[in-house]
Protein backbone atom coordinates (compact mmCIF):
# COMPACT_ATOMS: atom_id res chain seq x y z
CA UNK A 1 0.00 0.00 0.00
CA UNK A 2 1.40 3.40 -0.94
CA UNK A 3 0.29 6.73 0.42
CA UNK A 4 -0.08 9.64 -1.19
CA UNK A 5 1.68 12.84 0.32
CA UNK A 6 -1.46 14.41 1.57
CA UNK A 7 -2.85 11.16 3.25
CA UNK A 8 0.57 11.37 4.88
CA UNK A 9 0.45 14.43 6.17
CA UNK A 10 -3.52 13.83 7.04
CA UNK A 11 -1.86 10.77 9.18
CA UNK A 12 0.82 12.81 10.53
CA UNK A 13 -2.11 15.74 11.45
CA UNK A 14 -4.13 12.96 12.78
CA UNK A 15 -1.65 11.44 15.15
CA UNK A 16 -0.66 14.83 16.42
CA UNK A 17 -4.23 15.70 17.02
CA UNK A 18 -4.55 12.94 19.27
CA UNK A 19 -1.31 13.00 21.54
CA UNK A 20 -0.31 16.59 21.94
CA UNK A 21 -3.82 18.40 21.40
CA UNK A 22 -3.09 20.47 18.20
CA UNK A 23 -5.86 20.46 15.76
CA UNK A 24 -4.40 18.44 13.04
CA UNK A 25 -5.58 21.57 10.49
CA UNK A 26 -2.89 23.36 11.91
CA UNK A 27 -0.48 20.39 10.99
CA UNK A 28 0.91 21.37 7.69
CA UNK A 29 4.33 20.96 5.91
CA UNK A 30 5.86 23.80 6.58
CA UNK A 31 5.47 23.79 10.49
CA UNK A 32 8.59 23.24 12.54
CA UNK A 33 7.47 20.91 15.57
CA UNK A 34 9.30 22.47 18.18
CA UNK A 35 9.13 25.89 17.02
CA UNK A 36 5.68 26.07 15.58
CA UNK A 37 3.87 23.50 17.09
CA UNK A 38 5.94 23.52 20.65
CA UNK A 39 6.23 19.70 21.06
CA UNK A 40 9.79 18.77 22.87
CA UNK A 41 11.58 15.93 22.02
CA UNK A 42 9.42 13.37 24.52
CA UNK A 43 6.52 14.31 22.31
CA UNK A 44 8.49 13.42 19.17
CA UNK A 45 9.03 9.92 20.22
CA UNK A 46 5.58 9.51 21.13
CA UNK A 47 4.81 11.01 17.58
CA UNK A 48 7.27 8.10 16.08
CA UNK A 49 5.55 5.84 18.20
CA UNK A 50 2.02 6.24 16.66
CA UNK A 51 4.08 6.54 13.41
CA UNK A 52 4.85 3.33 13.48
CA UNK A 53 1.73 2.18 14.73
CA UNK A 54 -0.92 4.13 12.11
CA UNK A 55 1.50 4.46 8.87
CA UNK A 56 3.63 1.55 9.15
CA UNK A 57 7.01 2.98 9.23
CA UNK A 58 9.81 2.89 12.09
CA UNK A 59 11.31 6.21 12.81
CA UNK A 60 14.66 5.55 14.58
CA UNK A 61 15.31 7.76 17.45
CA UNK A 62 18.64 8.84 16.06
CA UNK A 63 16.77 10.16 12.61
CA UNK A 64 14.07 11.47 14.47
CA UNK A 65 15.89 14.16 16.34
CA UNK A 66 16.50 15.42 12.47
CA UNK A 67 13.56 15.84 11.29
CA UNK A 68 12.45 19.30 12.49
CA UNK A 69 9.35 20.13 10.40
CA UNK A 70 6.20 18.33 9.42
CA UNK A 71 7.20 17.96 5.73
CA UNK A 72 10.80 16.09 6.98
CA UNK A 73 8.33 13.32 8.53
CA UNK A 74 6.45 13.32 5.69
CA UNK A 75 9.22 12.27 2.88
CA UNK A 76 10.78 9.86 5.89
CA UNK A 77 7.73 7.74 6.05
CA UNK A 78 7.07 8.04 2.22
CA UNK A 79 10.54 6.93 1.34
CA UNK A 80 10.62 4.38 3.53
CA UNK A 81 7.23 3.18 2.10
CA UNK A 82 9.21 3.12 -1.69
CA UNK A 83 12.39 0.83 0.35
CA UNK A 84 10.09 -1.17 2.22
CA UNK B 1 22.68 -44.13 39.87
CA UNK B 2 18.96 -42.94 39.93
CA UNK B 3 18.31 -39.55 41.00
CA UNK B 4 15.07 -39.27 42.90
CA UNK B 5 13.26 -35.78 41.98
CA UNK B 6 10.82 -34.16 44.33
CA UNK B 7 7.30 -34.87 44.06
CA UNK B 8 5.69 -32.10 41.67
CA UNK B 9 2.06 -30.73 42.16
CA UNK B 10 -0.28 -29.85 38.96
CA UNK B 11 -0.03 -26.11 39.31
CA UNK B 12 0.18 -23.07 41.46
CA UNK B 13 -1.34 -20.08 42.60
CA UNK B 14 -1.69 -16.74 44.20
CA UNK B 15 -3.36 -17.14 47.94
CA UNK B 16 -2.89 -13.92 49.02
CA UNK B 17 -1.37 -10.24 48.52
CA UNK B 18 -0.34 -7.65 50.92
CA UNK B 19 1.32 -4.04 50.62
CA UNK B 20 3.01 -1.66 52.17
CA UNK B 21 3.61 2.07 51.36
CA UNK B 22 5.54 4.33 53.60
CA UNK B 23 3.03 6.98 55.27
CA UNK B 24 5.08 10.66 53.91
CA UNK B 25 3.05 11.44 50.99
CA UNK B 26 5.55 13.98 48.31
CA UNK B 27 3.22 16.18 46.16
CA UNK B 28 4.59 17.24 42.89
CA UNK B 29 4.91 21.06 44.04
CA UNK B 30 7.42 19.86 46.62
CA UNK B 31 9.35 18.66 44.12
CA UNK B 32 8.97 21.47 41.97
CA UNK B 33 11.08 24.39 43.00
CA UNK B 34 14.43 22.05 43.29
CA UNK B 35 13.99 20.59 40.17
CA UNK B 36 13.01 23.10 37.83
CA UNK B 37 9.96 21.53 36.84
CA UNK B 38 5.68 22.01 37.60
CA UNK B 39 3.22 19.97 38.56
CA UNK B 40 1.43 20.34 35.05
CA UNK B 41 4.31 18.65 33.47
CA UNK B 42 4.78 16.19 35.88
CA UNK B 43 0.77 15.22 35.66
CA UNK B 44 0.63 15.24 31.87
CA UNK B 45 3.89 13.68 30.67
CA UNK B 46 4.16 10.85 33.73
CA UNK B 47 0.92 10.94 34.82
CA UNK B 48 2.15 11.05 38.54
CA UNK B 49 0.49 13.71 41.13
CA UNK B 50 2.05 12.42 44.06
CA UNK B 51 4.57 9.77 45.70
CA UNK B 52 5.27 7.52 48.82
CA UNK B 53 8.77 8.72 49.93
CA UNK B 54 10.59 6.17 52.86
CA UNK B 55 12.06 7.70 55.84
CA UNK B 56 15.60 7.85 56.73
CA UNK B 57 15.60 4.73 58.74
CA UNK B 58 12.91 3.47 56.75
CA UNK B 59 15.13 0.10 55.20
CA UNK B 60 13.93 -2.14 52.02
CA UNK B 61 13.79 -4.76 54.58
CA UNK B 62 11.24 -2.66 56.78
CA UNK B 63 9.17 -2.28 54.29
CA UNK B 64 9.49 -6.21 52.60
CA UNK B 65 8.60 -7.46 55.54
CA UNK B 66 5.33 -4.74 56.39
CA UNK B 67 4.67 -6.13 52.85
CA UNK B 68 5.51 -9.97 53.58
CA UNK B 69 3.21 -9.83 57.05
CA UNK B 70 0.04 -8.48 55.71
CA UNK B 71 0.12 -11.04 52.79
CA UNK B 72 1.23 -13.83 55.09
CA UNK B 73 -2.11 -12.84 57.20
CA UNK B 74 -4.13 -12.73 54.70
CA UNK B 75 -3.14 -15.91 53.24
CA UNK B 76 -4.56 -18.17 56.38
CA UNK B 77 -1.24 -19.76 56.82
CA UNK B 78 1.29 -19.85 59.41
CA UNK B 79 4.94 -18.40 59.60
CA UNK B 80 6.18 -21.95 59.79
CA UNK B 81 4.39 -22.69 56.61
CA UNK B 82 6.39 -20.49 54.12
CA UNK B 83 9.66 -22.91 53.15
CA UNK B 84 11.06 -20.41 50.70
CA UNK B 85 11.14 -16.30 50.63
CA UNK B 86 12.61 -14.42 47.38
CA UNK B 87 12.55 -10.50 47.61
CA UNK B 88 12.99 -8.81 44.55
CA UNK B 89 14.79 -5.35 45.08
CA UNK B 90 17.50 -3.63 42.73
CA UNK B 91 17.40 -1.14 45.71
CA UNK B 92 18.74 -2.96 48.60
CA UNK B 93 20.84 -1.05 50.98
CA UNK B 94 23.22 -3.67 50.99
CA UNK B 95 24.32 -6.45 48.30
CA UNK B 96 25.38 -8.53 51.40
CA UNK B 97 23.77 -9.70 52.93
CA UNK B 98 20.37 -10.46 51.12
CA UNK B 99 17.31 -8.84 52.34
CA UNK B 100 14.89 -12.16 52.15
CA UNK B 101 16.83 -13.99 55.14
CA UNK B 102 16.33 -10.77 57.17
CA UNK B 103 12.72 -10.48 56.30
CA UNK B 104 11.94 -14.34 56.84
CA UNK B 105 13.51 -14.35 60.23
CA UNK B 106 11.50 -11.11 61.23
CA UNK B 107 8.78 -12.61 60.28
CA UNK B 108 9.33 -15.63 62.35
CA UNK B 109 9.82 -18.14 59.78
CA UNK B 110 11.33 -21.25 60.84
CA UNK B 111 15.14 -21.03 58.03
CA UNK B 112 13.18 -21.23 55.27
CA UNK B 113 15.18 -20.78 51.54
CA UNK B 114 15.86 -17.15 51.41
CA UNK B 115 17.47 -15.28 48.44
CA UNK B 116 17.26 -12.03 46.67
CA UNK B 117 16.93 -11.38 42.52
CA UNK B 118 17.25 -8.20 40.24
CA UNK B 119 15.71 -8.01 37.46
CA UNK B 120 15.00 -4.59 37.90
CA UNK B 121 11.30 -3.35 37.76
CA UNK B 122 10.35 -6.46 36.40
CA UNK B 123 11.66 -7.97 39.33
CA UNK B 124 8.60 -9.18 41.05
CA UNK B 125 7.18 -11.41 37.85
CA UNK B 126 10.52 -13.50 37.68
CA UNK B 127 10.02 -13.60 41.76
CA UNK B 128 6.30 -15.25 40.80
CA UNK B 129 7.64 -17.29 38.05
CA UNK B 130 10.26 -18.52 40.19
CA UNK B 131 7.90 -19.45 43.20
CA UNK B 132 5.47 -21.34 40.87
CA UNK B 133 8.16 -23.12 39.15
CA UNK B 134 8.67 -24.34 42.55
CA UNK B 135 6.05 -25.48 44.16
CA UNK B 136 5.10 -27.47 41.15
CA UNK B 137 8.26 -29.12 41.06
CA UNK B 138 7.60 -30.03 44.66
CA UNK B 139 10.92 -28.48 45.88
CA UNK B 140 9.06 -25.62 47.94
CA UNK B 141 4.96 -25.69 48.96
CA UNK B 142 4.23 -22.35 50.40
CA UNK B 143 6.55 -19.65 48.92
CA UNK B 144 6.67 -15.94 49.79
CA UNK B 145 7.32 -13.38 47.52
CA UNK B 146 8.40 -9.79 47.49
CA UNK B 147 8.76 -7.03 45.57
CA UNK B 148 9.94 -3.82 47.46
CA UNK B 149 12.21 -1.22 46.65
CA UNK B 150 13.40 2.52 47.88
CA UNK B 151 14.67 4.29 45.18
CA UNK B 152 14.48 7.43 46.93
CA UNK B 153 18.27 6.87 48.38
CA UNK B 154 19.56 6.33 44.55
CA UNK B 155 17.92 9.83 43.26
CA UNK B 156 19.30 13.23 42.19
CA UNK B 157 16.52 14.78 43.93
CA UNK B 158 17.56 18.03 41.86
CA UNK B 159 17.27 16.19 38.35
CA UNK B 160 13.80 16.62 37.02
CA UNK B 161 14.35 13.83 34.45
CA UNK B 162 14.02 11.11 36.98
CA UNK B 163 13.00 12.45 40.41
CA UNK B 164 9.61 13.20 39.86
CA UNK B 165 9.34 9.65 38.41
CA UNK B 166 9.94 7.14 41.39
CA UNK B 167 8.16 6.26 44.87
CA UNK B 168 9.23 3.96 47.80
CA UNK B 169 6.93 0.73 48.95
CA UNK B 170 6.80 -3.06 48.47
CA UNK B 171 4.10 -5.32 47.72
CA UNK B 172 3.93 -9.06 48.15
CA UNK B 173 2.42 -12.48 47.29
CA UNK B 174 2.00 -15.89 49.46
CA UNK B 175 2.37 -18.57 46.29
CA UNK B 176 0.91 -22.37 46.93
CA UNK B 177 -0.07 -25.26 45.17
CA UNK B 178 -3.68 -25.48 43.69
CA UNK B 179 -5.12 -28.27 46.31
CA UNK B 180 -8.71 -29.05 44.82
CA UNK B 181 -8.79 -31.64 41.97
CA UNK B 182 -9.46 -30.20 38.87
CA UNK B 183 -8.93 -26.38 39.82
CA UNK B 184 -6.99 -24.78 37.15
CA UNK B 185 -3.72 -23.11 38.27
CA UNK B 186 -3.55 -19.78 39.05
CA UNK B 187 -0.47 -18.78 37.42
CA UNK B 188 -0.08 -19.10 33.77
CA UNK B 189 3.69 -19.50 31.91
CA UNK B 190 5.68 -16.31 32.02
CA UNK B 191 7.17 -15.11 28.99
CA UNK B 192 10.18 -13.09 29.56
CA UNK B 193 13.25 -12.73 27.93
CA UNK B 194 16.24 -9.44 27.95
CA UNK B 195 18.03 -6.99 25.97
CA UNK B 196 21.10 -6.78 27.69
CA UNK B 197 22.55 -4.31 24.30
CA UNK B 198 20.43 -2.02 26.37
CA UNK B 199 22.00 -2.08 29.91
CA UNK B 200 22.97 1.11 30.11
CA UNK B 201 19.58 2.93 29.45
CA UNK B 202 18.43 2.27 32.69
CA UNK B 203 21.35 2.06 35.43
CA UNK B 204 23.05 2.98 38.80
CA UNK B 205 26.19 2.78 37.22
CA UNK B 206 28.54 2.43 40.56
CA UNK B 207 28.37 2.88 43.75
CA UNK B 208 28.53 6.70 44.24
CA UNK B 209 26.04 7.27 41.24
CA UNK B 210 22.56 8.22 41.18
CA UNK B 211 19.94 6.43 38.86
CA UNK B 212 19.78 7.33 35.62
CA UNK B 213 18.13 6.50 32.25
CA UNK B 214 18.41 7.27 28.40
CA UNK B 215 14.07 7.92 29.03
CA UNK B 216 13.00 8.52 25.47
CA UNK B 217 14.84 5.40 24.17
CA UNK B 218 13.03 3.47 26.56
CA UNK B 219 9.72 5.41 26.00
CA UNK B 220 10.32 4.72 22.64
CA UNK B 221 11.25 0.71 23.20
CA UNK B 222 8.27 0.14 26.15
CA UNK B 223 6.00 1.56 23.42
CA UNK B 224 6.91 -0.90 20.70
CA UNK B 225 8.10 -3.99 21.94
CA UNK B 226 6.28 -5.20 24.97
CA UNK B 227 2.58 -5.48 23.49
CA UNK B 228 3.18 -8.81 21.43
CA UNK B 229 4.93 -9.92 24.71
CA UNK B 230 1.81 -9.40 26.81
CA UNK B 231 -0.36 -11.37 23.98
CA UNK B 232 2.43 -14.13 24.49
CA UNK B 233 1.44 -14.42 27.98
CA UNK B 234 -2.03 -14.51 26.88
CA UNK B 235 -2.06 -17.41 24.34
CA UNK B 236 0.98 -19.08 26.41
CA UNK B 237 -2.33 -19.46 29.71
CA UNK B 238 -5.00 -20.16 26.93
CA UNK B 239 -7.02 -17.11 27.75
CA UNK B 240 -8.34 -14.35 25.04
CA UNK B 241 -7.56 -10.65 25.97
CA UNK B 242 -11.26 -10.36 26.24
CA UNK B 243 -11.47 -12.59 28.93
CA UNK B 244 -9.11 -10.45 31.31
CA UNK B 245 -10.93 -8.71 33.83
CA UNK B 246 -7.44 -6.60 34.33
CA UNK B 247 -4.19 -5.33 33.04
CA UNK B 248 -1.32 -4.38 35.46
CA UNK B 249 1.59 -3.31 33.39
CA UNK B 250 4.71 -1.85 35.81
CA UNK B 251 3.60 1.29 36.58
CA UNK B 252 5.98 3.30 34.81
CA UNK B 253 4.86 6.15 33.27
CA UNK B 254 0.92 6.54 32.02
CA UNK B 255 1.29 7.72 28.89
CA UNK B 256 3.64 4.25 28.20
CA UNK B 257 0.73 2.04 30.37
CA UNK B 258 -2.09 3.81 28.23
CA UNK B 259 -0.12 3.28 24.77
CA UNK B 260 0.65 -0.57 25.67
CA UNK B 261 -3.42 -0.90 26.95
CA UNK B 262 -4.53 0.37 23.93
CA UNK B 263 -2.56 -2.48 21.80
CA UNK B 264 -3.25 -5.12 23.87
CA UNK B 265 -7.07 -5.37 22.61
CA UNK B 266 -8.50 -6.43 26.11
CA UNK B 267 -11.45 -4.15 26.00
CA UNK B 268 -13.22 -5.39 29.49
CA UNK B 269 -9.83 -5.17 31.01
CA UNK B 270 -9.69 -2.51 34.01
CA UNK B 271 -6.08 -1.15 33.84
CA UNK B 272 -4.24 -0.17 36.66
CA UNK B 273 -3.29 3.48 37.28
CA UNK B 274 -1.77 3.40 40.38
CA UNK B 275 1.35 5.27 39.26
CA UNK B 276 -0.52 8.47 39.95
CA UNK B 277 -0.78 8.28 43.63
CA UNK B 278 2.59 5.87 43.97
CA UNK B 279 4.47 6.66 41.63
CA UNK B 280 6.64 4.38 39.62
CA UNK B 281 7.59 1.89 42.63
CA UNK B 282 9.95 -0.09 40.49
CA UNK B 283 9.46 -4.08 41.25
CA UNK B 284 6.79 -2.97 43.96
CA UNK B 285 4.23 -1.53 41.35
CA UNK B 286 2.40 -4.79 40.37
CA UNK B 287 1.88 -6.15 43.59
CA UNK B 288 0.82 -2.90 44.91
CA UNK B 289 -1.27 -2.08 42.44
CA UNK B 290 -3.30 -5.70 42.70
CA UNK B 291 -3.46 -5.24 46.27
CA UNK B 292 -5.16 -1.65 45.66
CA UNK B 293 -7.58 -2.80 42.88
CA UNK B 294 -8.79 -6.31 44.74
CA UNK B 295 -9.36 -3.79 47.55
CA UNK B 296 -11.43 -1.44 46.14
CA UNK B 297 -13.29 -4.37 44.58
CA UNK B 298 -12.45 -3.72 40.46
CA UNK B 299 -10.63 -7.40 40.56
CA UNK B 300 -12.78 -10.22 42.11
CA UNK B 301 -11.88 -13.81 43.14
CA UNK B 302 -11.06 -16.19 40.01
CA UNK B 303 -10.92 -12.97 37.60
CA UNK B 304 -8.29 -13.28 35.02
CA UNK B 305 -5.46 -10.44 35.17
CA UNK B 306 -2.41 -10.13 33.20
CA UNK B 307 0.49 -9.01 34.67
CA UNK B 308 3.31 -7.08 32.46
CA UNK B 309 6.74 -5.85 33.83
CA UNK B 310 9.89 -4.26 32.24
CA UNK B 311 12.54 -2.13 33.21
CA UNK B 312 16.21 -2.11 34.18
CA UNK B 313 18.45 -4.95 32.08
CA UNK B 314 16.61 -4.44 30.12
CA UNK B 315 14.58 -7.26 31.47
CA UNK B 316 10.83 -8.04 30.50
CA UNK B 317 8.13 -10.61 31.87
CA UNK B 318 4.72 -11.11 31.64
CA UNK B 319 1.98 -13.62 33.00
CA UNK B 320 -1.35 -13.97 33.36
CA UNK B 321 -2.96 -15.11 36.73
CA UNK B 322 -6.11 -15.72 38.49
CA UNK B 323 -7.05 -13.33 41.40
CA UNK B 324 -7.39 -15.03 45.01
C1 LIG C 1 11.55 10.29 32.07
C2 LIG C 1 10.86 11.15 31.06
C3 LIG C 1 9.69 11.84 31.69
C4 LIG C 1 11.83 12.22 30.59
O1 LIG C 1 13.12 11.74 30.75
P1 LIG C 1 14.23 11.87 29.59
O2 LIG C 1 13.58 11.65 28.31
O3 LIG C 1 15.38 11.04 29.98
O4 LIG C 1 14.61 13.37 29.84
P2 LIG C 1 15.29 14.39 28.90
O5 LIG C 1 16.18 15.13 29.79
O6 LIG C 1 15.82 13.79 27.67
O7 LIG C 1 14.03 15.30 28.60
C5 LIG C 1 13.14 15.15 27.54
C6 LIG C 1 12.35 16.42 27.39
O8 LIG C 1 11.48 16.58 28.52
C7 LIG C 1 11.83 17.72 29.29
N1 LIG C 1 11.71 17.35 30.70
C8 LIG C 1 12.19 16.22 31.28
N2 LIG C 1 11.83 16.19 32.57
C9 LIG C 1 11.12 17.31 32.79
C10 LIG C 1 10.45 17.82 33.93
N3 LIG C 1 10.42 17.17 35.11
N4 LIG C 1 9.80 18.99 33.81
C11 LIG C 1 9.78 19.66 32.64
N5 LIG C 1 10.37 19.22 31.53
C12 LIG C 1 11.04 18.05 31.60
C13 LIG C 1 13.22 18.07 28.87
O9 LIG C 1 13.48 19.43 29.00
C14 LIG C 1 13.23 17.64 27.41
O10 LIG C 1 12.62 18.59 26.60
P3 LIG C 1 13.32 19.15 25.25
O11 LIG C 1 12.95 18.22 24.16
O12 LIG C 1 12.67 20.45 25.06
O13 LIG C 1 14.77 19.19 25.54
C15 LIG C 1 10.33 10.30 29.90
O14 LIG C 1 11.32 10.08 28.93
C16 LIG C 1 9.83 8.96 30.34
O15 LIG C 1 8.90 8.87 31.12
N6 LIG C 1 10.40 7.86 29.83
C17 LIG C 1 10.09 6.54 30.27
C18 LIG C 1 11.05 6.18 31.34
C19 LIG C 1 10.59 5.10 32.24
O16 LIG C 1 9.45 4.75 32.26
N7 LIG C 1 11.53 4.58 33.01
C20 LIG C 1 11.30 3.60 33.98
C21 LIG C 1 11.42 2.27 33.37
S1 LIG C 1 11.29 1.05 34.58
Amino acid sequence: MTMTEQEIVAGIGEIVEEICGIPASQVTPEKKFLEDLEIDSLGMVEIAVAAQDNLGVAIPDEQLRNLETVQAVVDFVRNAGVSA
Amino acid sequence: MQMRLAEGTAGARIIAFGGYQPARVVTNDELAQAAGTSDEWIRHRIGVVSRRIAGPDETVADMAAAAGGKALAASGLSAADIDLVIVSTSTPETMMPCTAATVATRLGMSGPGAFDLNAGCSGFCYGLAAASDAVRAGTSRHVLVVGAEKPSQWIDWTDRSTCVIFGDGAGAAVVGPVTEVGTAPGIGPVVWGSDGSMADKIAIKDRRSFFSQDGQAVFHWATTVLHPIAKKACEAAGIDPGELAAFVPHQANLRIIESIAKKIDAPQARVATEIVYSGNTSSASIPLALVAMIGRGEISSGAAVLLLAFGAGICYAAQVITAP
